[in-house]
Order: C-alpha cells, then structure tokens, then sequence
C-alpha cells in the first residue's frame, strides 16, 4: 500500500528528529531543567539545623517570604527586611530598564542609520562588552566609581566636589553597575527593530507636516515598540535575578533577591526558605516572559 | 510498444495533508513519455506540473498510483537508487564545491573510478562550453553559467531521464532564448529523454516534441505543439496556450447560430457529427474585418497599436467581446475609429468546437 | 557661494548622536582603564606608577591562577565539545523538516537555559549535586562539566540552526538525486554547509562557559576555583591590579574568540 509507506516514511521522520534531539533533551534535564523540579519540592521542607534539610513537609518557608514568627511571644509580623529586599530589587530593576532604553534607544538608533559598511564595526563595537566576562564589566565599572577612582577625580577637577562623594556600596552603584553591564542587551533588540523600519514611513511623515519630535513619537517609536518591549524584557528579566553585580558592588548591605537567596544557602542556612525565593523569582521571570509572548504575538501576528 | 517507453506514470495521485486539510495536487494522472523525446509539462502555476516530476524524480512519494521507468515499477525507489536527474529550479548548485566537484558529485557517489570521474567531468566542461570556469566557485557564476553547471551535473551520470524544473526562470530573455536552443542541442546530442516543466507556453512550443497540458492538477491534453495549437482539447487548453476567442453557440449539422440568431457557417470535418450547445474558438489572426454589411455585423471598440499587428477589440449584437489581430498599415494609421460598425468573417475551416 | 542650505536628512534626530556617543563612552572607559591600569607599576590600583608587565608576571606565577586557568580551559573546552555535538544533533532534528508534534517542547527544552534566571538554576543545582556527592563521594569535575554543558546548548544551538536554516533546501534533494545516500549526504553536503555554524556555536559555547560565575560557585566542590570565581573570591579583599591583569588576558582572548566568530559568520558562502 503506497499510502501506508507514505505514513511510515512520515513517522520515520519524525522519529529521527526525535531521536536527534534526545541528547540535547537528556544534557538539559539533567543539568539545568530536572533540577529546578528539586528545588520546587525543596521549598515545602523544614530547614535543616545546620544546612541542608528535614525531610518533612512544611510550608514555613513560604511563610517566612513575607511573614515573621517572633521566636519568644510567636507574634506574626511582616518581614520588613524581606520586603525592602524585594522592593530593591524591583525598584532597580525597572530603573535598570529605564536607564538602559534612555541611552539605548539613541544608541541602537544610530548604529541602524549608519551606512551598511560603518553598521557592522559599531555593531561589534557593542557586542564586544555583550560578551566580555561580567564579573570584569563589574569589575571595571566599580574602578570607575570608587572613592579614588576617575567619576570623583572628574567631579573634583572640574570643581562640582571638594571630597569624593560615596558611590560605591550604594543602590546608585548598583543601579549604574546594572544599567552599564545590560545596556547592550538593549540595543541589541532595538538595533534589529530600527534595522527593519522602513525609513519611507519618516519621509512621509515630514512630507504630511510633522516635526522632527512628531516623527519619533508618532512613527518611529510606535513602529520600533516591539524591539523596545524585547529590550525592556532582556534588561529586566536578569536585572531581577542579578547576583554578581549587586554583591560586587552592593557591598553585601545592599542585596538583591538573588544575593538574598544566596544567602539562605550560606549563612542563613534556610535551604527551603532560599528554595521558595527561587521560586518565586521563577515565577515572577516566567510571567515577564509569558506577558512579552502575549504583546509581541499581537502586536506582529506574522511573526 | 512498451520498450520506447522511458517513463510512464499510472493513476498517480498525490495529496498533502490530512482530513479536510487534505490538497489533492495530483489527480490520479497517467501518462506515457518515450524514449529520446523531448517532453513538456505546461500549466499555470499549482497546476500539479512539479508534483508529477518530484514523483518521477522519488523527492515525492504517491499516495496511490505508480511510477515506471523502462518497464520497471520505480514508485518505492528512493532517489539516489533512480537513474533520472534533475535540473533544479534554483539549480541547487553546492556551494561549497568548485564548478568540476559539483559535475563529478554523482558519478562520484554511484563509486565511479577517479579516472573516469574526470574524463567524464572534463567531457560534460565541454559540452556545455564551461571548460575556463572548471575551478571556479558556484557563486561566483553569473546565472547562464549556473544553468550550465546545474545540466552538466545532471548529465555527467548519464541519466535515462532528464528531469528539468522551469529551469530558464530565473534568466532574462535573451539569455532564455539561448540556453533554449542550447537545451534543444544537448537533447539532440545526447539522446537523453528529457521531461521540462515550464508555464511559458512559447517556451513549450518551441522545444518540445509533445505537450502535456496540465491543470488543477489533472493531464487535460497531450500532443505535438502544432496539434495543441491548432486544436485545443477544451476552453482551457485553447485559452492558455495562444489567445483564443471564444464565442457560445448552438451547433447543427450546417453550422452554428449565435445567441442573436445570426449563422455562420462551419466545416463539416471540425464539427464531425456533433451538434448541441458549444463553444466556437478562433485566434485573433483568423479573424477578418470587412466593411459593414458584409459578414456578421460588430462593433469596434478600440484598437490597440503593437508595431507590426493592430489588436482590434470588437463587440457583437449580444456583447460577445472578440479580439482580432491585423498587420498595421504601411503608414501606422489606423483603419478603423472607435464605434465603427464593421463585418466580420470567421473562416469556415479554422473554427474549433469546444464542448463545455 | 557662502549661502548654502544645509541639507535636511531624514534620519537625524537632534541630540541621538550625542547620547550615542556618550553610550560607547559609557562602555568603554572603564573597560579602557581596566586594561591601562593591568600595566601599572604601582602596588595601589589608585596611583599610576608607569608602565610594567609586573602584575602580569605575578599573576604568570600564581599557582592558584594557574590551577584556575587550566580548570577554565578543561571546562571550557570540554563543555564547548559535548554542548556542540548535541546542539548540531538537535537544530539537524529541528530545523528544514516540517513541523512535528513536540517541536515547541524541544525549543523549549534547548532555550530553557536563557529563561531561567542563573542564580535559580545555580541553587538548583547544589541541591541535587550536594546529594549526588554526599552518595558517591564523588567530587570531581564532572559537575561543572555538566552544567556548564548545559547551560551552552542554547548558545551552540542557536547559529548553527541559523546557518542549517539559511541553506537552501533543494541541495540535500540535489545531493540524493545524485545517487547519494543519506550518511554521503550528510557528510558531503550538509556537514561541510554547516560547518561554520558548528564552530561559531563551539566558540560562542567555549566564550560562554570560560565567563559563568554564578553556577560555577555554587557546583564547584572546594579547592575547584575557575578563573572568574577565583576573581570574585579576590575582590572580597584588597583589590590588586593581579586582577586587572587576568581580567585583560580574559578580555583579550574574549576579544580573540568573537572577532574569529563575527568573519564566520559574516561571509556567508
């Protein structure tokens, strides 16, 4: 029967694709995805008296995210410390992603209105920090900002300072840090966005009598938005689990909920306390990314 | 009979998709193709053309029917185990081999000696004139050059069947008309069967032995060119290939009368007994324009100035639009204005009788 | 002839160029002072002592960053490996056929790694290798190896499934219609077509895993320091430009890796 060996020869292929990709499936479960199911069930433990867990169900750690036992009268209180963690880390990250489209947007603006040839040189020129190890960004921007460092020799030699401010240590130091090691992340999507607009649309724009600020708000950023919302989603997702830039720079005081979880898995001791943060940090990415889908998928239906 | 058959294909149907999803793109289409013959595949495009190849050639697998070659039923042959090559639309010319690595690859493959692999990629360099370019890149090579590769290749094998899939396409006119003729001469020396699919149908006429029109995914006529042209099998076969004018009638056995009840007369060897409501076709060089009075009585509607002919568009009584097509005057005037009243002759002998 | 009219252009957009301008100054400045002050001969990273390859010499004999270093590169190259072989495996399952059942599963899977925040998946990962360790006894590199292999699948994956989407179908149809069968196919045709994505993947994998932090502080069993985590132990004390060094070697080999990354790319055919 032709048909019937047309149906094999279909489920043969498939069977190969299958087969194909199961290496890469298996490397992922067990090295990255399968573990994650772990930590979920870790999260409904009891801690452990020195690390590790109790093997027993619990929901206390998803209490002490917000809520704490006072050890001696057992009053129930908000965890303030928690919550000023969480706030931080929300607070920098949408600034993070403010500052990141401010010098972003104009940057990935004048990359794609360079001529072909310039284009790929300014291009690289923002991929090579893209792929420089981030612990040395890091490292390179907390030179800059230190007491002695060249920010506060600028300030001082052009006399807006006569001691250097503290900068390091600080959510200003953490927020610059950020913004500098994820702008381009920023250009990047923006780039590919303003590389496809059709610059016509602008000659029609100035041709129908809008001015130059007319054109960007009325066209331009209205057309390039879903590369915007792409940069936005890149920035913000590792800006909330940020680990190495706000302990480099955070000084240790000023944690992030990534730090914050480290933490429960060190000093702490919390294994299901760091357990239902990490979830919930999941959660929170997830919906980001879930939101992004949504807007991308009906603002280009096409793809 | 059946040993000047290169390739036949019998009841071979083919259908994507599932359920109501399901399009049939090959309806149950049979045909004979000879040895040594230049065969064409004509239709529009989706007509089914390319399906029928890609089942020759093994990319396609029916859903029923089969696929000969020389006697034999190919249809569960994979296509590296066919001696039939194609010449791909895009050509399909590896990139990351040089202009003699891509004409050796299948010789190459079928485990051919070295020695052999050369000479023969050295006589097909000759053949089609590329013997400067041997080292060259593929994409280097302007399109005409890449044609040429793409035939070399898939004659190096000495293929039973030469498959070509609208292989001028993608080149401008004038170099469509050489590599035409250059076709024509690699078919002739060679001896190979070819079977060329193209939507070009002046392409088709002047290549090809015999034409299968194709529509919709069905074989509506095959023929020599001249038998295609001069006596199309239905409206569509008469309306793709040329322009046709048509016009609805009721046929007797002295002729046809028109909807207004004007007659004209046919001859009895195109009506061949057959009588009922029909379709006359005739080509707007058949046509004649006399003064009025004479004939049956038209309209002209306006005329369009092509250099050597005159296209006049004309109206019947009943609306009927007509197209005639008549050598320009000396001095490019135009015989007729616009909404002259003018005759008509339709020549007895040349009128086909198209069944709906 | 002093009157000219300044030209309108389309594209301008007043004040664009200049916060580009100060964009790549952002970016750069430190990333330039880092390396200048790799060449201090000062002990202090605030005072500039003159030139000298002295911090690169300290950092040269260092046994500690010696030991990283080569652990970086073990790791490194065995990830790079293992990731591009399943990698190459899986965009041939996943890219130029026709869509099949579970197809956004595998995409899915393949590109987790870039959803999941790091320091989630790092804590993930200490809690199960922490069991695994405490059952076998076994502490060795394999763990790092793992993960890291792990976490570069989607980097490996994603140029070389560009590069096997960008070719043009009908060559592989070519190919089999040339009497080729499906291993000649593969090794004549789509192999060496694809090659450039292959190595492009490895690299951006190799680049990948040479820089990860935060997994690897949290798998690495003690005395397992790779370069980068032996860098952020060394900035929780006195800052030395030792570190400033290392971080230009890095920076250089970065460097190295992407603009060989960018020509295979780039020249595509």
């Amino acid at each position: 029967m032709p048909s019937s060996s047309e149906d094999l020869a279909e489920t043969a292929r498939v069977r190969r694709n299958w087969l194909l990709s199961t290496p890469a499936l298996v490397l992922l479960a067990l090295g990255a995805a399968g573990p994650l199911l772990i930590v979920a069930v870790y999260s409904f433990l009891e801690a452990g008296e020195y690390s590790g867990v109790e093997w027993r169900f619990s929901l206390d750690a998803w209490f002490q995210i917000l809520f704490h036992r006072d050890i001696f009268d057992d009053t129930i209180s908000l965890a303030d410390a928690h919550l000023t963690i969480f706030w931080r880390s929300v607070k920098l990250s949408l600034l993070t992603t403010i500052a990141t489209f401010i010098f972003g947007f104009p940057t990935a603006y004048f990359i794609a209105t360079r001529a072909p040839k310039q284009r790929a040189l300014w291009l690289f020129l923002i991929t090579i920090p893209f792929w420089t190890n981030l612990l040395i960004r890091t490292f390179a921007i907390m030179e800059v900002l230190r007491n002695q460092g060249i920010l506060n020799t600028l300030l001082m030699k052009i006399g807006l300072i006569t001691t250097p401010i503290q900068i390091l240590y600080t959510d200003t130091a953490v927020l610059i840090g950020m913004a500098y090691v994820y702008l381009p992340l920023m250009v990047l999507p923006m780039y590919a966005a303003i590389d496809r607009f059709d610059f016509r649309l602008v000659e029609a724009g100035y041709d129908l009598y809008a001015s130059r600020w007319q054109v960007l708000r009325r066209v331009i950023l209205p057309i390039v938005k879903p590369g915007a919302i792409a940069g936005s989603i890149l920035v913000f997702v590792p800006s909330l689990g940020a680990y190495v830039t706000p302990r480099v720079l955070g000084g240790g005081k000023n944690m992030m909920i990534g730090n914050f979880i480290d933490l429960q898995f060190g000093q702490g001791r919390n294994w299901p306390l760091g357990a239902a943060l990490s979830m919930v940090l999941l959660v929170i990415v997830g919906a980001a990314l879930l939101a992004y889908v949504r807007v991308s998928t009906k603002e280009n239906p096409h793809g | 009979m059946t040993d000047t058959i290169a390739v036949e294909a019998k009841s071979a149907r083919k259908t994507y998709g599932q359920g109501t999803e399901a399009v049939t793109a090959l309806k149950d289409v049979s045909v004979q193709i000879s040895k040594g013959e230049f065969f064409t595949l004509l239709g529009p495009s989706g007509c089914g053309k390319t399906t029928l190849l890609r089942l020759i050639a093994g990319f396609e697998t029916p859903t029923s029917g089969e696929i000969w070659l020389d006697g034999k039923d190919i249809s569960a042959d994979p296509p590296n185990k066919r001696p039939i090559n194609t010449v791909f639309q895009s050509y399909a010319l590896f990139p990351h081999l040089t202009v003699a690595q891509n004409i050796g690859f299948g010789l190459e493959m079928l485990g051919r000696p070295r020695k052999e692999v050369a000479e023969t990629t050295a006589e097909m360099l000759a053949l089609v004139r590329m013997e400067s370019l041997a080292g060259r890149r593929t994409a280097q090579l302007s399109g005409g050059q890449q044609q040429r590769v793409a035939l070399a290749r898939a004659l190096a094998p000495r293929p039973k069947v030469l498959l070509l899939d609208e292989p001028l396409s993608a080149l401008d006119l004038k170099l469509r008309k050489e590599m035409q003729s250059e076709l024509k001469r690699l078919q002739t020396e060679t001896g190979i069967t070819f079977i060329f699919v193209t939507h070009d149908q002046e392409e088709a006429l002047t290549m090809s032995d015999r034409i299968g029109v194709m529509s919709a995914g069905n074989i509506l006529q095959i023929g020599a060119p001249r038998d295609i042209y001069t006596s199309p099998a239905n409206r569509f076969v008469a309306d793709f290939i040329g322009e046709t004018n048509f016009i609805d009638a009721t046929v007797d056995a002295t002729g046809a009368t028109l909807s207004g009840g004007q007659h004209i007369d046919i001859a009895p060897q195109r009506i061949a007994g057959r009588s009922g409501k029909m379709t006359l076709a005739l080509r707007p060089e058949q046509l004649r324009i006399v003064p009025a009075g004479h004939g049956l009585p038209a309209t002209l509607t306006h005329s369009v100035y092509f250099g050597t002919d005159i296209h006049c568009h004309l109206a019947l009584p009943d609306g009927t639009e007509l197209v005639a097509r008549m050598q320009a005057a000396a001095d490019g005037s135009a015989a007729y204005t616009p909404g002259t009243q003018v005759g008509l002759i339709l020549p007895p002998d040349a009128i086909q009788l198209l069944e709906d | 002839m002093a009157n000219r009219i300044k030209p309108f252009s389309i594209t301008r957009l007043p004040g664009f160029t200049a916060i580009a301008m100060t964009a790549f100054a952002i970016l750069y400045v430190p990333i330039f002072t880092l390396v200048i002050y790799s060449f201090n001969g000062s002990q202090s990273v605030a005072i500039w002592g003159g030139f000298s390859l002295e911090w690169y010499a300290v950092a040269w004999q260092n046994t500690q960053v010696q030991e990283a270093t080569i652990r970086s590169l073990i790791i490194a190259a065995s990830a790079a490996v293992i990731a591009t072989t399943v990698a190459t495996m899986a965009a041939l399952g996943t890219t130029r056929t026709a869509q099949f059942k579970g197809q956004t599963l595998i995409y899915v899977m393949i590109n987790q790694p870039l959803m999941v925040p790091e320091i989630v998946t790092a804590v993930a990962l200490l809690i199960v290798f922490a069991v695994i360790k405490v059952a076998t006894g076994y502490t060795g590199l394999a763990y790092l190896i793992l993960a890291h292999s792990a976490f570069c699948v989607p980097f490996a994956y994603l140029p070389i499934r560009a590069r096997l989407e960008g070719m043009d179908l009908s060559l592989e149809v070519a190919a089999a219609d040339l009497y080729a069968n499906r291993w000649q196919t593969f090794r004549r045709v789509t192999l060496p077509l694809a090659l450039p994505g292959i190595i492009a993947g490895s690299m951006l994998a190799f680049v990948i895993s040479l820089d990860d932090v935060i997994i690897t502080e949290f798998v690495k069993s003690a005395g397992q320091d790779t370069l980068p985590t032996y860098m952020l132990g060394q900035l929780r004390r006195v800052v030395t430009p030792e570190v400033n060094a290392i971080s230009t070697a890095l920076l250089g080999l970065t460097i190295l890796l992407l603009t060989a990354f960018f020509l295979l790319t780039r020249t595509r055919d």
